[in-house]
């Protein structure tokens, strides 16, 4: 169902597509997404114009609402080049999302170009670049939480390949690790106690095998886990794949 | 502040029932998965392949419904056709009357849920009585079942061990061997006395008319073992195009719904006891129910109706785990129920439009279906249905401000950097209710808008840039 087929990879320059969370609260993840790309000698442009991928309003039902901030991602991010975006839950947005809100909409073969050529990031560099190692060295236990968005994607495992090719760090399994953080956008203001009760269940898990720092592509998921853990007064840390590549390359005197 | 009914309904829960359906449907999610796992090199082409061919068949329903008919006429059966539940349990009561019947055995059907039929029947001076244990456990309590495949998932043995102390089965004793002999002992005679069986059908063939039943107990042969007529109420998106067919769906079936390779019976039941034969009905009614179907395959949502209840996606889903099906006030809970619920209240969709919102999105439930039902998909069709017709929702933030603010990039960074006065302010006391939700068990975390921005700016050049 999911319309995961990519444009080849043309060229060494890409757009990036902050996601609004970075854009808002994680702004390092944002930098380190630039500084891992240009590692790998990519050209990363940033168009000013962008905002949001319009996935809130698309999974609060306000498609209508969701289309107008489609529109205007999809004119931002003109041209031909690669859109390369930190987050397996906005590329999903711009292959399948905005694929099934646009159905009916004449404009659909455009959204439909844009997602073509939009890719999460660990995906874009296993698979888009078919980059396999990753140099440097980042001395911890991980536990690398699969984020919902990039079930039947090659997200999960190109971040996997990845991490598990980093010196110094493991991954630890942790159960039921299919299970989801309970995020979920808007469900996790409307429906918060049952939203918060995933969580709390997920940070079980994750405690029990008692990794140094919890990784995801995701910040969404991460803001969430880390949210509650902090609320609980139990803090856990919580890192973005982009920032611990970007590290690996600083503890390697790579950058 | 006021969130989703199915958010109150889950904190409201009680601990024990929580655990009771949390454990059973977690231990029922992972032992499909090694079942199938362990078996089939590609388990996920099976899924695909079957739904396949139920998508064919719903789409094709006009040519199989009259095939299926001709089918069951040529096999003795006769055949009924009820465009509402109210038409399905009159259909019923009216064979109860015409042979002259007051005693009905019933086997587990959820097309019998959806109309209601045992509670009409009593209420027209018939006895209907639930063979399956599930079902029996909670017809003795006045209950509703919670769950497609297992009605009783939400209870523990020893509030079924007092339900049968206080139903005259026996002094209190939560053995579950204990109970199912107690229960056994008293339906064996039941089938004696009853004058008509019932029973669904998991799949009909239109190929050969072949009613095909899967059930562990062996109640449903004894429906039809002991009583000279029976009537099957049957969905009428339940048919598969060959006899051939079935085994894939059978196989996916019992894997999925109970992890078993194979249920303990399957029944193929091609028409009326023939004259050679010295047991089994005489007479055989067949009644396909619509029920609002004919209005969901009109719908976007018309994949929902390859479904074959096998309640996996009930198993899988955290959402149910921490809610239990009563919350989803339907017959059918769970994602699929999230659906299918909602769209067969035609007129009424409103009333359980918040259904659809029940859910973090997160696919589990297209991930384990057997016929990869794209469940996310259908829920969020839903929701913006239900904005589309200004269906109140509770706890969902309005989205017209923000979408006005995510077109106007000049805005969009204004509000960026504006933002950080978020972190001087005590958010937990702001009157914006989304903010306040969240808020209520995970903190903030720091506003850091436009930072990124600024730190892309002030690179040496050489260095990408905006």
């Amino acid at each position: 169902m999911l319309n995961t087929e990519r444009k080849p990879i043309t060229g060494k320059r890409v757009q990036l597509m902050a996601t609004c969370l970075c854009d808002a609260f994680y702004d390092d993840v944002a930098a380190a997404t630039v500084q891992v790309l240009e590692h790998l000698g990519v050209e990363v442009v940033f168009p000013e114009g962008q905002t949001c991928c319009g996935q809130p309003a698309f999974n609060g039902g306000d498609w209508a609402a969701s289309r107008k901030v489609v529109r205007h991602t999809v004119k931002t991010f003109a041209g031909e080049e690669p859109v390369v975006v930190p987050s397996g839950s906005c590329a999903a947005m711009m292959f399948h999302g905005t694929v099934l809100e646009f159905e009916k909409e004449a404009d659909l073969g455009e959204v439909e170009a844009l997602g073509r050529r939009t890719w999460e990031l660990g995906d874009f560099i296993v698979n888009g670049l078919g980059v396999n190692t990753w140099p440097g060295r980042f001395e911890a236990t991980v536990a690398f939480h699969r984020s919902c968005h990039s079930r039947g994607t090659n997200s999960s495992t190109a971040a996997a390949t990845l991490l598990g090719s980093v010196a110094g760090l493991k991954i630890v399994e942790f159960g039921e690790g299919e299970q989801c953080c309970g995020f979920g956008g808007t469900f996790s203001v409307a429906f918060p106690n049952i939203s918060a009760s995933m969580g709390a269940l997920k940070l079980d898990h994750i405690r029990a095998v008692k990794p140094d720092v919890l990784v995801s592509g995701d910040m969404s998921c991460m803001m969430h886990l880390g949210g509650l853990a902090q609320e609980e007064g139990k803090p856990i840390k919580t890192m973005h794949l982009a920032q611990v590549l970007r590290d690996a390359l600083k503890n390697g005197k790579l950058i | 502040m006021k969130f989703q009914q199915i958010d109150q309904f889950a904190a409201e829960l009680k601990a024990d029932t929580r655990a009771a359906v949390y454990d059973g449907s977690k231990k029922g999610h992972e032992k499909r998965t090694k079942l199938l796992f362990d078996e089939y090199a590609d388990p996920d082409r099976l899924r695909h392949i079957a739904g396949e061919v139920k998508q064919h068949v719903v789409e094709n329903l006009d040519t199989y419904l009259p095939q299926v008919e001709a089918k069951l006429k040529a096999n003795g059966v006769i055949v009924h056709w009820a465009a509402t539940a109210e038409a399905a349990n009159q259909a019923v009561l009216g064979i109860m009357r015409a042979r002259g019947a007051t005693k009905m055995v019933k086997a587990k059907t959820m097309v019998s849920e959806e109309t209601e039929l045992a509670h009409f029947l009593e209420k027209h001076g018939m006895e209907a009585l639930e063979t399956d244990l599930g079902e029996f456990i909670v017809q003795i309590d006045g209950d509703h079942p919670s769950h497609i495949v297992k009605p009783i998932i939400h209870k523990n043995r020893r509030e079924i061990a007092t339900s049968f102390e206080k139903n005259g089965l026996g002094a209190y004793n939560d053995d579950p061997q204990t109970i199912t002999r107690r229960a056994r002992n008293f339906l064996r005679h039941k089938y004696l006395e009853a004058d008509v069986g019932l029973t669904g059908a998991n799949f009909v063939s239109a190929e050969s008319g072949r009613l095909v039943l899967v059930t562990n107990e062996g109640n449903s042969r004894f429906c039809l073992a002991a009583t000279k007529c029976h009537i099957a109420m049957v969905g009428i998106e339940k048919i598969v195009p060959r006899d051939y067919d079935l085994a894939l769906f059978l196989n996916l079936l019992a894997r999925s719904g109970t992890a078993q390779e194979l249920t303990v019976y399957t029944e193929f039941i091609s028409g009326p006891k023939s004259p050679t034969q010295p047991d089994g009905p005489e007479e055989m009614h067949v009644i396909f129910v619509d029920n609002g179907r004919t209005e969901v395959l009109a719908s976007d949502c018309r994949d929902i109706l390859r479904c074959i209840r096998c309640g996996a996606c009930l198993n899988v889903c955290p959402v149910y785990r921490q809610a239990s099906g009563h919350a989803y006030r339907s017959v059918y809970p769970g994602p699929v129920g999230a659906v299918l619920s909602p769209l067969m209240m035609g007129d009424k969709f409103p009333q359980k439009a918040d259904l659809p919102k029940a859910s973090s999105l997160c696919g589990a439930c297209n991930e384990v279906c057997p016929v990869n039902i794209p469940i996310p998909d259908l829920l969020l069709r839903l929701r913006n249905r239900a904005k589309e017709e200004n269906v109140p929702s509770p706890g969902t933030p309005p989205m017209g401000a923000w979408a006005l603010l995510a077109s106007q990039p000049t805005a969009w960074r204004a509000s960026l950097f504006g933002g950080k006065i978020i972190n001087y302010l005590p958010t937990k006391l702001l009157p914006i209710p989304a903010l306040r939700a969240w808020e209520a068990k995970r903190s903030l975390p720091v506003w850091r808008g436009g930072e990124f921005r600024k730190w892309l700016k002030n690179r040496p050049p050489g260095k990408s840039s905006a």
